[in-house]
């Protein structure tokens, strides 16, 4: 493990994509801040800037318009960045798959690191999924 | 003269959960003129509603948006038991009352916290989504579910609620009043909140009418519009409450409204659970027969409308969804300018605007900013067919 890894991992600073979901996932992930999950506890948190992001929570079935704007977000995101799918429709497109203002599945266009599935998942499965892609870094 | 300045929010936003574009020109500081730019949500949900069973769209419609996930299929079961002419059973809509009156709590609840954010009141935040998650609670003891909760089905609902569920929900109640006076003597007392709430982001009478907007926003205007008294579903009628209405316009009469809405909510769920009577939830539809029908139900952020046509075979043939936010939103345009860029963000949050349920046939093209309408759109999704079915032909 090299020293940028090792210090991605102390503390999780998140940005957060909605890109064509229906809100529950957003939602589930404001959650996740609130008192009962408070994962600010671990250091984690949701920031404004995507240049100051270790992790990518994208959310939703990626329509075309939103295609474009992940990209360019993505790009300008300091790498190593980690990307996480939450929900359903990000890992899967879910029911949404025959529309015909989606293109490709989120994981055709940007690598991803992890997938929580769920419509919505409950914020315990988010912060259970982000312990193991922290262990997951830990062991590379 | 100053030049045409432009200031930018969104699509990703900090402030937003979801993704919408604001352009605001400004001179200084005030805001001069407004642009709302939508579509990042867009899904064609009326297109994919035409490809399903008429069982499996109410699944469909729930993910409309996740907030009011009772209020589109609500609407559209209405739609088709318009459409069969047929009432579900009394307990069942008893049911479905509760299930609706617990999302508006949450909503609400949800709404509220969210302004206290947006106004640098991270506690008011905190302690309103504290309060939201022992409903949350009650739907997953219902449903299985925190927030897509499956209970509306053509005729009835889908599951029952039982007795040690009931108890549960009325200790919920009963503690959610308490927390409900805390919220309403917090922001009536506070000084801070005032200043930055009253008179900000007016909306007056004719501007709501004319702009056709509905709910809460339409009846802090002074706008007496509620569907569930004007146009009565379920047993709306049979219970005691009354519709909430304020004149001023401004944004501390929104907030004023909706928590006042709250106490309604709590009051018709309490009488829904006594006169809650044993029996059917659901009748037995076999098959849906030629026709058309309207659903309306009044959703946290107004009224929603359904429209659903058949031709006899399993599948609508036409599924019109008209939501809410769609009136609401555009609003904007006039409360917006004329107050300070920092107000802008709590006027454009204080519509409740839900963009998932708002965006329309509205397609951008990867080249320039074309918008793609109508016919193009279904040539787009034929071609999208094509696509498929080449790649299963290629397996």
């Amino acid at each position: 493990m090299g020293l940028r890894e090792k210090i991605l991992t102390k503390s999780l600073w998140v940005y957060h994509i909605s890109a064509g979901s229906c809100n529950n996932c957003d939602i589930e992930i404001l959650d996740c801040l609130t008192p009962r999950f408070d994962i600010e506890r671990f250091g984690m948190q949701l920031i404004g800037s995507i240049r100051q992001a270790d992790v990518l929570l994208v959310t939703g079935a990626m329509n075309k318009k939103s295609l474009g704007r992940l990209k360019i977000l993505y790009e300008q995101a300091p790498k190593p960045c980690l990307v996480v799918a939450v929900g359903s429709c990000a890992t899967s497109q879910h029911m949404f798959r025959p529309s015909y203002a989606l293109e490709d599945a989120l994981d055709k266009i940007i690598p991803v690191d992890l997938y929580i599935a769920g419509c919505p998942p409950k914020p315990e499965a988010i912060i259970a999924g982000i312990v193991k892609l922290i262990n997951k870094v830990n062991k590379l | 003269m100053s030049k045409k300045k432009i200031v930018p929010i969104g699509p990703y936003h900090p402030l937003q959960e979801e993704p919408e574009f604001f352009k605001l020109i400004v001179e200084g500081e005030k805001v001069n003129e407004l642009e709302i730019e939508i579509g990042y949500n867009h899904r064609g949900i009326e297109k994919l509603s035409e490809t399903k069973h008429w069982d499996q769209v109410t699944f469909l419609v729930e993910r409309i948006c996740g907030i009011c996930s009772t209020s589109h299929p609500f609407a559209y079961v209405l739609a088709v038991e318009d459409l069969l002419g047929i009432t579900p059973p009394p307990r069942a809509n008893y049911i479905r009352m509760i299930i609706d009156e617990l999302q508006r709590l949450h909503s609400h609840l949800l709404w509220l916290g969210l302004v206290g954010h947006f106004i640098g009141y991270n506690t008011v935040w905190m302690w309103a989504w504290k309060a939201r998650e022992p409903i949350l609670d009650i739907f997953e003891l219902v449903s299985g579910n925190r927030n897509n909760y499956a209970m509306m089905k053509i005729g009835g609902v889908r599951r029952d609620i039982k007795d040690d569920d009931l108890l549960a929900l009325k200790k919920v109640i009963k503690q959610l009043y308490g927390e409900l006076k805390l919220f309403q003597k917090a922001i009536e007392d506070d000084p801070v909140i005032h200043k930055r709430t009253k008179d900000v982001g007016i909306l007056s009478k004719e501007e709501a009418i004319s702009f056709g907007a509905v709910g809460p926003t339409a009846r802090a205007s002074g706008v007496d519009i509620d569907v569930r008294r004007d146009d009565v579903y379920a047993n709306y009628d049979k219970v005691n409450w009354s519709v909430v209405t304020l004149t001023d316009g401004d944004i501390y009469a929104k907030v004023i409204v909706r928590i006042l809405e709250m106490f309604e909510s709590c009051s018709i769920i309490e009488q829904c659970m006594e006169r809650l009577p044993k029996g059917e939830i659901a009748l037995e539809i076999i098959e849906i027969p030629q026709g058309e029908g309207i659903g309306r139900v009044e959703a946290p952020r107004g009224e929603c409308f359904h429209y659903v046509r058949s031709d006899g075979t399993n599948r609508p043939v036409r599924h019109k969804i008209r939501a809410p936010s769609y009136v609401n939103v555009p609003t904007n345009l006039v409360s917006v300018p004329g107050y300070t860029i920092s107000d802008a963000a709590i006027i454009l949050a204080a519509v409740d605007p839900c963009y998932c349920c708002t965006e329309r046939s509205v397609a951008f093209s990867k080249e320039g900013r074309k918008i793609l309408r109508g016919e193009e759109l279904i040539k787009l999704c034929q071609q999208k067919t094509f696509k498929l079915k080449e790649s299963y032909d290629n397996r």
